[in-house]
């Protein structure tokens, strides 16, 4: 039994005593309280910036710059009546509030958040938890969020969260092929599942980044599909307000709200941390030598970055306009995902041997020629000139169609 | 390819408008002057000698399209005239509840009697409270409008009645555009006429602003005045800025 923990984290190698388990606790106290102060931080943070680049002022009335807006949006949020639709599946409608917040706080666990500590004797890693499947939870814990959204919406007996759970579920799947591809190419270059690991095969420059080492590719496709998994703007169809009232928690009211909410901040702030810690070396970067406080260096490094994706976000957010469904669709099937499995080959060819690579790019280059052909050949077959069924109501309609509907026979 | 570049024009304008100033204000402890033909709460004013200017010809109540405004006439006691008219206004009532402050009562006004104020910000606890009866809508005896406890009047607003009237010509036409067609009001004389598009307009006297000249920074690039482009321009606004009294040439 030791030994398997000793392999997950050095700290528990001679045993688990009394120190340690309060080492553990304060490491998951510590965190959690972060988390939660990170979250109510990041919607203030949100809410601020894009109010600034639509020219207007944000919160104001809370504490400095109006800091303690989502404190009092909280706490107005838990007075509520607690609402429960009639034809509601209750227990489903209680549960997936947390099947959405709880794999959002577990994500967390396995980020890297600083180097190693020595406390009394103890080597102490700064991240909760270093299972050996490491990456492997991330992609577990967004898969089950899933659940959590698509219960909600089926659960709350009214069509437009049902709609949206449907989008939900399609979206999140569709998009999760292509965010396991690019984890593969991580996994491939680094050779271990741990987060740990990774970031420590990225330590020594940023030349050692995944951002650089694996071509930006992997990282731009992780990006796109890590914002639709997140259903964050422009990928946010599933809480489109023109479409769908709210979308999925249109029926949610008081704190089973406010935990949805919650959930979608956390889960931003948690997935530009796995950004960081899959492409940009989570904590790695210029220590100085300064007695004691070497330590301090990393987290603040990391905590930079996160704040740069967290920034990113909100850009998204004000600068893009929300996607078309079939678009979404579209861009998730036949572009992002062969993209990441080309570049997947492409990868794995290079590790082996260069002529490999070179080899594998070929092979890509081909079957990114079939392919684009058999789209175009899909496209002319549904919509184009040998259409198996032809269009109907396209508008404006040709004027002889016209002229034979309306004119009288003369 | 530069399809594909307009692609990123939408993140580079966000970022430029995180330097611009925000239109918007902190609205109760920051209020914006406003435009001086705001439509606000109604005044029934009065004559130079103290007449009141409404003959309850009920032409308001018939324009007015929500149905907010009772009037009854009555013909004037000949020993103490209350108008210089045959008739007076003796009911006159508007239902705040119902008014769209869209001013066609105070366009239909033959006399002028009816004008609006500046003042929007009041609110009332009860229906009583919310239909104003002549005793709180006529000016006093010093030609001002009444302050009633809800009611939030700013400094010199109580001087500012009557704006749509003074504001061009009340018939449209624009050769009457600057010149005096109204009556006096009690306790202020013949007011003067509003900003028209004429030459002869008093901006500094009337409190009028352009939009464009009140926030130039949103402008798009073709539609900044042409003297406030360049480095001229920059001297023109730190001008404008300056206080009054160190101007040169105030006009």
């Amino acid at each position: 039994m030791s030994f398997f923990l000793g392999s997950v984290d050095p700290l528990l190698k001679g045993g688990v005593g009394w120190v340690i388990l309060v080492i553990v606790l304060v490491k998951v106290l510590v965190g959690f309280g972060a988390l939660m102060g990170a979250v109510t931080l990041m919607i203030w943070f949100e809410r601020k910036a894009i109010s600034d680049m639509q020219s207007r002022i944000g919160p104001q009335r809370w504490g400095p710059f109006g800091i303690l807006q989502t404190m009092a949006d909280g706490l107005k949020l838990i007075l509520k009546e607690d609402l429960v639709p009639e034809k509601a599946d209750r227990v489903v409608f209680k549960l997936a509030p947390y099947l959405v917040v709880v794999p959002a706080l577990i994500t967390f666990s396995i980020v890297p958040v600083g180097g190693t500590l020595h406390i009394a004797g103890h080597t102490v890693m700064l991240q909760i938890a270093n299972p050996p499947m490491g990456i492997l939870l991330m992609l577990a814990m967004s898969g089950i969020s899933v659940y959590g959204v698509m219960l909600a919406g089926w659960s709350s007996g009214s069509k437009y969260p049902l709609l949206s759970s449907v989008r939900a579920s399609a979206q999140m799947i569709s998009y999760e092929a292509a965010l396991g591809m690019t984890i593969v190419t991580i996994v491939l270059a680094t050779g271990s599942l741990s987060t740990h690991n990774i970031v420590d095969a990225q330590s020594g420059g940023i030349w050692h980044w995944n951002l650089i080492r694996l071509g930006v590719v992997p990282f731009v496709i992780f990006v796109i599909a890590i914002t639709a998994e997140l259903n964050r703007p422009p990928f946010d169809v599933v809480e489109g307000e023109s479409e769908l009232v709210g979308g999925f928690h249109t029926e949610y009211s008081s704190i089973r709200f406010g935990l949805f909410y919650l959930a979608e901040f956390m889960n931003t702030i948690t997935m530009s941390a796995i950004i960081v810690t899959l492409f940009l070396g989570g904590p790695a970067g210029w220590v100085p030598n300064v007695a004691h406080l070497r330590w301090v260096f990393p987290i603040v490094w990391f905590l930079a970055k996160t704040v740069t994706f967290a920034f990113c976000y909100v850009w998204f957010r004000a600068a893009l306009p929300r996607f078309r469904y079939d678009q979404l669709m579209d861009m998730g099937w036949k572009q992002l995902i062969p993209l990441s499995l080309g570049w997947v080959l492409i990868v794995a060819g290079f590790i082996v041997r260069p002529a490999w690579g070179f080899l594998m790019i070929a092979i890509v280059l081909l079957a990114w020629i079939v392919l684009t052909r058999a789209f175009a050949l899909g496209y002319s077959r549904e919509r184009g000139d040998d259409a198996i069924l032809r269009t109907v109501g396209r508008r404006p309609l040709p004027g002889s169609v016209l002229r034979a509907s309306t004119d009288e026979e003369s | 390819m530069a399809n594909f570049m307009t692609f990123f024009g939408g993140f580079k304008l966000t970022l430029q408008h995180l330097s611009r100033p925000t239109v918007t204000t902190s609205y109760p402890q920051h209020k914006r002057a406003k435009q001086p033909r705001q439509h606000g709460r109604h005044v029934l004013s009065r004559y130079e000698d103290g007449m009141e200017k409404c003959i309850g010809c009920e032409l308001c109540a018939g324009a007015c399209p929500v149905d907010c405004i009772y009037v009854r006439g009555l013909d004037n006691p000949p020993d103490h005239p209350v108008s210089p008219g045959e008739r007076y206004g003796y009911i006159y009532e508007i239902n705040y509840l119902r008014c769209i402050h869209c001013d066609l009562c105070v366009e239909a006004c033959p006399t002028q009697a009816i004008t609006e104020s500046k003042m929007f910000e009041f609110s009332f606890t009860n229906r009583a409270d919310a239909i104003y009866t002549k005793k709180e809508l006529l000016v006093d005896d010093q030609g001002i409008p009444q302050r009633l406890p809800w009611e939030d009047w700013r400094e010199g607003e109580a001087a500012m009645t009557g704006g749509w009237m003074r504001a061009t010509s009340p018939n449209g036409e624009a050769a009457y555009e600057g010149v005096v067609q109204w009556t006096g009001d009690l306790g202020f004389g013949v007011r003067a006429a509003e900003a028209g598009q004429s030459a002869n307009r008093d901006d500094a006297t009337t409190g009028s602003k352009q939009l464009r000249n009140v926030f130039p920074r949103h402008l798009l690039p073709e539609d900044v005045p042409l003297d406030q482009r360049g480095v001229q321009g920059m001297i023109n606004q730190a001008k404008a800025k300056m206080p009054r009294r160190h101007r040169k040439d105030s006009n």
